[in-house]
């Protein structure tokens, strides 16, 4: 597979500690020349960690690192990258008021001059099957073709090692296809690859090796082709998971009804909805798909009533609330979650009883005579921490205080708590570890077989084909029309999200 | 040909030497904004400016050694800003109204023994047979050399930002501090740097005032001209030339406003001394709606502190 196993970087015993947490403790693990290595872990296992060391952003505290044989001790990223180890990150790392040349600048040593450079952009990226315009501004630019920039980025310093840090997430499959196309090319030149991921089933596509991290230590390492999906999680996770379980339901009347839903974005750089048009029944979940940045925040606001639109736009249990806003809509018994935890789903500084009564006022009838009933709000905020496993010291601490996984537990908790008619959700285990995702699924699915419409938002694929009844796709403000779940094949699906989006497979050489 | 009792070769002569103090301060500050720091110090970096040259110039002799010297006592004034806000993490708003107010103080302070003294003169540029053109020669050469230096710093700003490396790793801090830090660049020092050229600038624009335009020492003798210079920056949307064109126009409104005093004119001059504020309020209004704001290109972390860890 690897051609050559010549060592490439080595990583012996090193340990990095934060106030009050181990990010990691003693890992080792080794990738050679021409290697895809995954590094697989949950949330918080300390991944991100171990590569920002690799790539001179952070310090270790003890331990060795070796590359290509020699000590290696990054102090900056400059010096990383002279090493040649290049980085696309997760986040943070293109500046959107500037262009793709600029970014790539940026990004590199000594640049050449911007013209010569906008050159080179234009061949390296062709040559890889990622076409891009040096001079467009990234602002303007999709979610695939940022990625693109990151990566032409570091193609054009000739790394010996590339880290990747989840690069599928914002991807269609067919984008991925591509993706992984050029990965396995550049691992074939010789470039070993570092590929950060919790998608199981790509790192059994794409990998050779896979080292296994769990709350900072190194619990396995495994060749991913030899092992199921199922068994790398359980190994992630430490624990035997369940999938949800979902019973045949018999359909009931239509509770949730959108026609011909159009409205501006109110968010800077957003996406408008253009005539979408949906139906959901009791018992029924309905899984929206999309790459970010489709309309999946504007679809979540005109359900909740953040966003007003004509009276008929939105019929719950057949009455027009197009028009009216969230308070209405919850009395009308639709609750909705939005993606964002800290100041959109909940008041960071407020206690977890505040919040539970921000949004529980209505449907749990906490307010008597303009006066706060604290004392059933409290019992409500205590309900939500236990029904739904809420790691927290009391009902008294402030939101921001928990960590995020726990923080989502509590609002995407407190909407279901609330014996809804229509629930709305926008990506309802994203940070959560593999756990408590699976029992919020779980907990979905409870509500849906009591009767209520759901409409799930996501962006993760495999939590949609688990949980939904039928599936539809965001593609630039416009909806799809829903299918059943059953039969779709992922090509299927991602011909729905809108494709490969310009992108074309590897051509050989460069 | 006069229009009312305004000579128009005066009037504008006249107002490039007025808007030399805002086209440095705002030139300062646009550097500043652009590296996504916003420090509403001007008005107090410029008086000690003022009076730091003003000091400098008298004790020395030397009208050039002060102006030197309103620039360091300046520049000293933002290190006070920079460590607050860069080290401390102090709001930046908060701390450049405070930068401005003590500015005005301690300059009052500084300047007590210097009132009615008057300042060495600076001569005007020699440029020969060129000065004695009609109309041209008044207008465009026969100026200090400080009205060409501030016409030439928006050239050398504009190509610094637009051309170089540096410029280009100041907006990209200004931009998004965490994808630069990410990328291994030294936010916090590239902005320290960023806030002590700016009050450097700002310091040379105010002790314009006191050894040039005025000149002369008197308490709160730049009346104003920071704010304005702030108002210039956003006017400009973040464009070195638009800041030529914007002091002008606002230096323009104040020499308008005297020589209108002067000729008997009917508008309240109220009104004039009004109108760079409220054009400032418009171009905001505009900015602040949804896409007017890239449109204005305002760098994206403008005004909001970093941190490594976060």
């Amino acid at each position: 597979m690897t051609g050559s196993s010549k060592e490439l970087l080595a990583v012996e015993g090193v340990t990095k500690a934060y106030p009050g947490v181990v990010a990691n403790s003693d890992v080792s693990f080794s990738i050679a020349e021409g290697e895809v290595h995954a590094l697989l872990g949950e949330n918080g296992a300390g991944k991100s960690t171990l590569v920002k060391m690799i790539y001179g952003l952070v310090k270790p505290d003890s331990g060795q690192m070796r590359f290509r044989g020699q000590p290696y001790h990054p102090t900056e990223p400059k010096a990383a990258r002279a090493s040649g180890v290049a980085m696309v990150f997760q986040h943070f790392s293109l500046f959107e008021a500037l262009s793709v040349a600029e970014n790539v600048a940026l990004g590199m040593e000594n640049p050449p001059p911007m013209r010569e450079l906008a050159g080179r952009i234009k061949s390296v990226s062709e040559a890889y099957g990622l076409p891009l315009d040096p001079g467009r501004m990234v602002g303007d630019l999709s979610a695939g073709e940022r990625q693109r920039v990151e990566i032409i980025r570091c193609l054009l310093q000739n790394p010996k090692l590339l880290i990747m840090d989840e690069p599928t997430s914002v991807l269609t499959p067919q984008e991925v296809d591509i993706l992984f196309t050029t990965l396995r090319k550049l691992a074939s030149e010789g470039t070993a690859i570092l590929y950060i991921s919790h998608k199981l089933e790509e790192i059994r596509a794409l990998c050779n090796e896979a080292t296994i991290l769990r709350r900072g230590k190194v619990v396995a390492t495994c060749t991913p082709r030899d092992r199921s999906a199922r068994e790398m999680a359980e190994l992630m996770v430490g624990a035997t998971l369940t999938p949800p379980a979902r019973a045949a339901l018999p359909r009931g009347d239509t509770a949730l009804e959108v026609t011909g839903l159009s409205v501006n974005s109110p968010i800077p750089f957003g996406m408008s909805l253009k005539d979408v048009n949906f139906r959901v029944a009791r018992g029924e979940v309905l899984g929206i798909a999309g790459v970010a940045g489709n309309g999946q925040d504007e679809l979540l606001l005109a359900l909740s009533g953040e966003l007003r639109t004509d009276p008929g736009a939105v019929k719950i249990d057949g009455k027009p609330m197009g028009a009216t806003g969230p308070n209405a809509r919850r009395a009308a018994g639709l609750v909705a979650a939005p993606e964002e935890r800290l100041g959109h789903a909940a008041a960071p500084d407020m206690s977890l009883v505040e919040n539970a009564l921000l949004s529980g006022v209505v449907r749990k009838a906490l307010v008597k005579n303009g006066f706060i009933d604290w004392a059933a709000t409290g019992r409500f905020a205590a309900e939500i921490v236990k029904d739904f496993d809420v790691r927290t010291p009391g009902t008294h601490v402030a939101a921001r205080a928990l960590s995020g996984g726990n923080l989502q537990k509590f609002v995407v908790g407190r909407e279901l708590s609330q014996s809804p008619a229509v629930i709305v959700i926008n990506q309802p285990t994203w940070g959560v570890d593999a756990a408590a995702a699976a029992s919020i699924r779980q907990a979905i699915l409870d509500r849906a077989a009591e009767g209520a419409a759901v409409v799930v938002i996501s962006q993760d694929l495999d939590e949609l084909l688990e949980i939904a009844d039928n599936f539809a796709a965001l593609n630039t403000g416009r909806l799809t029309k829903p299918r059943p779940v059953e039969g779709l094949t992922i090509d299927e699906i991602g011909l729905m999200m809108g494709g490969a989006h310009g992108m074309e497979v590897a051509h050989v050489g460069h | 040909m006069d229009l009312g009792g305004i000579n128009p070769a005066i009037l504008i002569a006249s107002l490039m030497v007025a808007s030399v103090p805002i086209i440095l301060a705002a030139l300062g500050e646009l550097v500043v904004e652009k590296a996504g720091v916003l420090n509403l110090g001007v008005e107090g970096m410029m008086i000690m400016g003022a009076i730091c040259g003003f000091a400098t110039a008298v004790a020395t002799g030397n009208p050039y050694l002060g102006f030197l010297g309103g620039a360091l006592g300046a520049a000293c004034l933002s290190l006070v800003f920079a460590v607050l806000t860069q080290f401390f993490l102090a709001n930046q708003v908060a701390t450049g109204l405070a930068l401005t107010l003590f500015g005005l103080g301690l300059s009052s302070l500084i300047g007590q023994s210097y009132v009615g003294i008057k300042p060495p003169l600076t001569g005007t540029v020699p440029l020969g047979p060129l000065a004695d053109i009609p109309f041209f020669g008044p207008v465009l050469f026969d100026h200090d050399w400080m009205v060409y230096l501030s016409i030439f710093a928006c050239g050398a700003v504009w190509a610094v930002l637009k051309y170089t490396r540096m410029g280009l790793v100041l907006r990209a801090v200004g931009e998004s501090h965490d994808a630069a830090h990410a990328l291994g660049y030294k936010v916090v020092r590239i902005r320290v740097l960023a806030i002590l050229f700016g009050g450097a600038l700002a310091g040379l624009g105010g002790a314009y005032i006191s050894l040039i335009r005025v000149p002369q020492w008197t308490d709160g003798i730049t009346a104003g001209a920071g704010w304005i210079a702030l108002a210039i920056v956003v006017f400009a949307s973040w464009k070195p030339w638009r800041i030529l064109l914007g002091a002008y126009l606002f230096g323009g409104i104040t020499v308008l406003q005297l020589n209108l005093q002067a000729a008997g004119a009917r508008i309240p001059v109220e009104y004039l001394s009004m109108s760079p504020y409220l054009i400032t309020i418009l171009v905001l209004v505009i900015m602040s709606s949804g896409k007017g704001k890239a449109a204005l290109n305002a760098p994206a972390s403008l005004g909001q502190n970093f941190h490594a860890s976060r």
